[in-house]
């Protein structure tokens, strides 16, 4: 969900672009990290923990913590929360470590 | 080769930035963010603090225009989206860039200014690794960057002022924030900013904190209970609430990993909430060409942090040679100017911390 209303701040989000996620299409803003895309989709869990497959999400926004590693455009390990957005690109969530296959 | 490498683009790195480049240093930012200002493009609160350092206005603004300013200088150059891996004898430092990190880049320089800032803490409590478990700094980014909701119900965890603000800035984006917990017998922030949040209908637990949170794929529920002066749970004081959302504002640590991968003297200091570098009082560290600055070098605030900046890039170029009018005035100003804003009862931990962690003249 986005903000609609804000008293003090104005979100200059113009271009809309799509992205898919695990195959599956979804919108987002051109710039915004990968990460808050996925959210503002309604989309929390970003990875699984490798060894018990625990969901893991959004945590620290700043690239400290590994929680939103995942899978772009076929690299594995991207930190979705400091990676803009760019059209077409293909996210996965990804499996134990991540390959590139 | 560059004069003055700065490790960090927040407020204090960028306020080093600005004062070197206008001394006529050559000046490299080194910044890992998706964009410039730290946690300072985030804050939509009006500064507190000392009138030189921009009191009365918001954070965001007082971004924009230290970003602007840096553009004015052709001797400055920033390196973005870029994280500085480590820090070699012959004042080489590694820089990897790019979005796979592809890209391995090498800078001489002949002084170096860490101002990487902090991270913040982590709290022990079941399930703590939920989706939907997020850090303070976290949904400021997501609310107050990109215009994202974080979640629908709250539990704010931390009465400090970060706690509090962030809060009240959810608020202000329309959304609910069911309670604030806090471990300590009373609110560690300021309480103009709490009694706000109160006449809004939030209330405010003190002596309480989060037991466990529930939840399949992400947070649907959290426990918080009542603690004794030990910190322990005092059973049958839970209660439940129906959140999909934590938020941890208990804290930050500086991050210094560079700073001890460097081999400056490092120091344990509770009141600056971890290790910090011992220090001058021109912000040099026990390595003759690193210097610190901001939250790095102790956790407070913003504007001790560009003060901190402005004093570490004034004397990283005077070190080096370059000339600035007067520069005792300015030096003593400076340092005048961080006394006094520390000169009040809430910072007297800092103050405490900071006098650990000084160098006085004639160490060796
Ligand atoms: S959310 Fe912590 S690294 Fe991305």
């Amino acid at each position: 969900m986005r903000i609609k209303k804000h008293p003090i701040l104005e979100f200059n989000q113009k271009e809309k672009i799509k992205f898919t996620l695990d195959g599956k299409e979804l919108e987002g803003y051109k710039g915004e990290p990968i990460a808050s895309a996925l959210i503002a989709a309604g989309i929390k869990v970003l990875s699984r923990s490798i060894k018990y497959k625990r969901p893991r999400g959004f945590f620290c926004a700043i690239g400290k913590c590994s929680a939103c590693l995942m899978k772009v455009n076929g690299v594995p390990n991207i930190r979705t929360c400091v990676t803009k957005l760019e059209e077409g690109m293909k996210v996965e969530i990804q499996k134990g470590k991540g390959d590139f296959n | 080769m560059t004069d003055i490498a700065i490790i960090g683009g927040g407020p204090a790195g960028l306020s080093a930035a600005i004062y070197a480049a206008s001394l006529g240093a050559k000046v490299t930012l080194v910044d890992d963010g998706l964009e410039l200002g730290g946690q300072l493009i985030k804050q939509t609160h009006k500064f507190f603090g000392s009138e030189k350092q921009f009191a009365g206005i918001r954070g965001i603004e007082i971004a924009k225009k230290m970003i602007q300013d840096i553009k004015e200088y052709d001797n400055l150059e920033v390196i973005a989206n870029a994280t500085v891996t480590g820090y070699y004898e012959d004042e080489v430092i590694t820089i990897v860039q790019g979005v796979n990190g592809d890209i391995l880049k090498k800078l001489k320089a002949k002084r170096i200014i860490v101002a990487t800032g902090a991270s913040e803490n982590i709290l022990p409590f079941v399930n703590n690794d939920l989706p939907g478990v997020y850090a303070a700094g976290a949904v400021q980014t997501l609310m107050n960057l990109y215009g994202v909701v974080p979640g629908n119900n709250i539990l704010m965890v931390g009465a400090g002022n970060i706690g509090l603000i962030v809060s009240y800035q959810l608020l202000q984006a329309g959304i609910k924030v069911e309670a604030i917990v806090e471990a300590l017998p009373r609110i560690g922030g300021y309480l103009v900013h709490a009694s706000k949040i109160r006449r809004l209908g939030v209330p405010i637990y003190t002596s309480h904190t989060l037991k466990e949170a529930y939840g399949t794929d992400c947070v649907e529920k959290a426990v918080i209970s009542e603690i004794n002066q030990n910190f322990e749970f005092i059973p049958g004081t839970e209660k439940e609430l129906e959140v999909d959302t934590i938020c941890l504002a208990v804290g930050l640590s500086p991050l210094s990993d560079l700073l001890w991968q460097a081999g400056c003297q490092m120091k344990y200091v509770p009141e600056l909430c971890g290790h910090v570098a011992l220090r001058d009082d021109n912000m040099k560290t026990t390595k003759d060409k690193i210097y610190i600055a901001g939250d790095v070098a102790g956790i407070e605030e913003a504007s001790s942090a560009m003060l901190e900046g402005q004093i570490a890039g004034l004397n990283a170029a005077i070190s080096l040679g370059y000339k600035c009018d007067n520069y005792q005035e300015q030096d003593r100003k400076l340092k005048e100017e961080l006394k006094e804003l520390r000169d009040n009862p809430l910072s007297e931990e800092i103050r405490r911390g900071v006098e650990k962690a000084l160098i006085k003249e004639g160490w060796d």
